[in-house]
């Protein structure tokens, strides 16, 4: 606990210091939660969109059931389809009514019979898609296909993307604060550094020495860590509600507690071990 | 306790500290190690403490070889050995309770128990009233009994005082002699460095002199001993130091 108590004033007796080394701690954890919550979206937005139909399929008005149940028996014949749904007009209405249930001037204007009848397929594999598509493009029945595998791939192109801009960018901050906070514990190493050889005099072991130090550093990591995660954390419960608006229907958000909690524990892990490596960096060299 | 054998200590510069230098100092001593500035002294306390090596020969404390003594054996050697340092080596930003209290608190001793050997330490050398206060607060004959409080702090078998009345007056210098004087009757053997000729002649105890490195004289000096515990002296030393400060 002494070695709390001292690396406590250190803290207090070099504010300026202090205050740099938990600002460019509190920056690292911003970024990494930032980046976390970009990377664990954007994958369940993903995942959302494979799971979903890949293939929708609207029907003219005029297309005859008859007619639709032999287009369902051709897409089985190929051996390519996992499943097809049909959508009666009807049920497209109540899904359109799901979905815009706060705005009654659009439920107005709707009725079932604008809406079309669509087949929802989903392929067995996902190159497949191409083909069930053009296939459902040369069928007369059909007025329109929509084909997520572009939305997916866009999405694909652009999570990884941001996870090697947000890897990038984690691994030069880490790196940034290991150099920053090692500068500052050798400052004050060497403020100390007559302290330190009246104690080494005394009979003080070199690990008696580096406690506090190492003690300081780890104390920064954990502050800076918390802090990071608080502001990214109060920044995504905020803008919460404008995010579930504009990802209308795909179950992003809210984010559970449970899992930003579990954020927080490795952040916490992450910020132990970057306050050790630097102050270890630092005591490393001057304990010679 | 303590055995140094043709031990050598050749500097950096090529310049010699010690050369030949063999003694050896039985349990519950009390020895004056003399000499000019700069003929030894403080080598042989870096040495015994293994603060540096000896170019040559072997030092033997307390049945350690220090020179063959582990890297991770030093601190254990060094809190048994306690020192006051020549500069006293005092931590400026720590009151002189927190000073006393360093090589407890670096022994890992309990704070209770810390606390108590403290307290019994600042009644032995008179410091009750400053523990509370820094060490710039306080005058060098006090700041000479905190060092020789640390250095006691861990009871240790071996007590070496480099200098330990090196700027002070004469009645000062009394009351500090006198004092490692009364620990080394409870049984801590002292080894004292000084170029106090005065105090060296009237205590009479064994005096190793040593000039430019080597060992000129090893002996009792009994010219004229002085009880210090007798009245007169005490006395005597309270008038010299009045006719002092009416000097200045």
């Amino acid at each position: 606990m002494s070695f709390a108590k001292t690396a406590w004033k250190n803290i207090r007796r070099s504010p300026y210091q202090a205050l740099a080394a938990i600002l460019i701690m509190t920056l690292t954890f911003l970024v990494i939660s930032f980046f976390t919550f970009l990377l664990v979206g954007s994958s369940k937005v993903i995942t959302y969109f494979e799971s979903k139909p890949q293939v929708t399929a609207f029907f003219k008005n005029e297309a005859k059931q008859a007619d639709i149940n032999t287009l369902e028996n051709q897409l089985h014949a190929t051996g390519k389809v996992a499943s097809i749904k049909f959508v009666s007009k009807d049920e497209a209405l109540k899904i359109y009514r799901e979905q815009n249930k706060n705005d009654p001037l659009l439920l107005d204007l709707v009725t079932a019979d604008v809406l079309p009848s669509s087949f929802e397929i989903s392929t067995i594999q996902i190159e497949d898609m191409g083909a069930i598509s053009n296939m459902l493009n040369k069928s007369s029945l059909v007025s329109d296909v929509i084909y997520q595998k572009d939305v997916v791939s866009t999405l694909s192109a652009w999570t990884s993307a941001i996870r090697k801009l947000g890897i990038g960018l984690i691994v030069l901050l880490s790196l940034v604060s290991i150099f920053i906070m090692a500068t500052i514990i050798s400052i004050k190493i060497s403020q100390k550094k007559e302290d330190i050889e009246i104690m080494k005099l005394i009979g003080a072991t070199n690990w008696y020495v580096r406690w506090p130090f190492l003690t300081e550093g780890i104390l920064y990591g954990i502050i800076g860590a918390v802090a990071g995660w608080l502001m990214a954390t109060a920044g995504l419960l905020y803008t919460t509600p404008f995010l579930e608006s504009f990802l209308k229907g795909i179950p992003v958000l809210p984010a559970s507690y449970v899992d930003l909690f579990i954020l927080l524990g490795l952040e916490l892990i992450f910020a132990v071990f970057l306050g050790f490596v630097s102050s270890f960096l630092a005591v490393l060299r001057y304990s010679k | 306790m303590i055995k140094l054998d043709r031990v050598s200590k050749k500097f950096g510069t090529g310049v010699f500290g010690l050369s030949d230098v063999s003694f050896s100092i039985e349990k519950g001593e009390f020895v004056f190690l003399v000499g000019s500035t700069g003929a030894g002294k403080t080598t042989i306390f870096r040495l015994l403490i293994r603060d540096i090596l000896p170019s040559e020969g072997s030092v033997v404390v307390n049945d350690w070889d220090v020179v063959t003594l582990p890297k991770n054996k030093i601190p254990l050697l060094r809190k048994k050995v306690g020192v006051v340092f020549q500069d006293l080596k005092l931590l400026l930003d720590r009151t002189i309770f927190e000073n006393i209290a360093l090589p407890l608190e670096v022994a890992g001793v309990k704070t209770e128990e810390a606390l108590k050997t403290v307290e019994d330490i600042l009644i032995q050398v008179g410091l009750t009233e400053h523990r509370d206060k820094f060490p710039i607060q306080l005058s060098g004959g006090e700041l000479q009994r905190v060092a020789i409080a640390r250095a006691l702090v861990l009871s240790p078998e071996l007590l070496l005082a480099d200098e330990p009345t090196g700027n002070l007056d004469a009645a000062t210098s009394w009351e500090i002699v006198k004092l490692l004087s009364d620990i080394n009757k409870k049984g801590t053997t002292v080894v004292m460095a000084t170029h106090n000729r005065d105090i060296v002649k009237s205590l009479g105890k064994r005096t190793i002199q040593i000039e430019k490195g080597k060992i000129v004289k090893d002996g009792k000096d009994k010219s004229s001993k002085i009880e210090l515990d007798s009245e007169k002296t005490k006395s005597s030393l309270v008038e010299e130091k009045k006719e002092e400060e009416k000097k200045k």
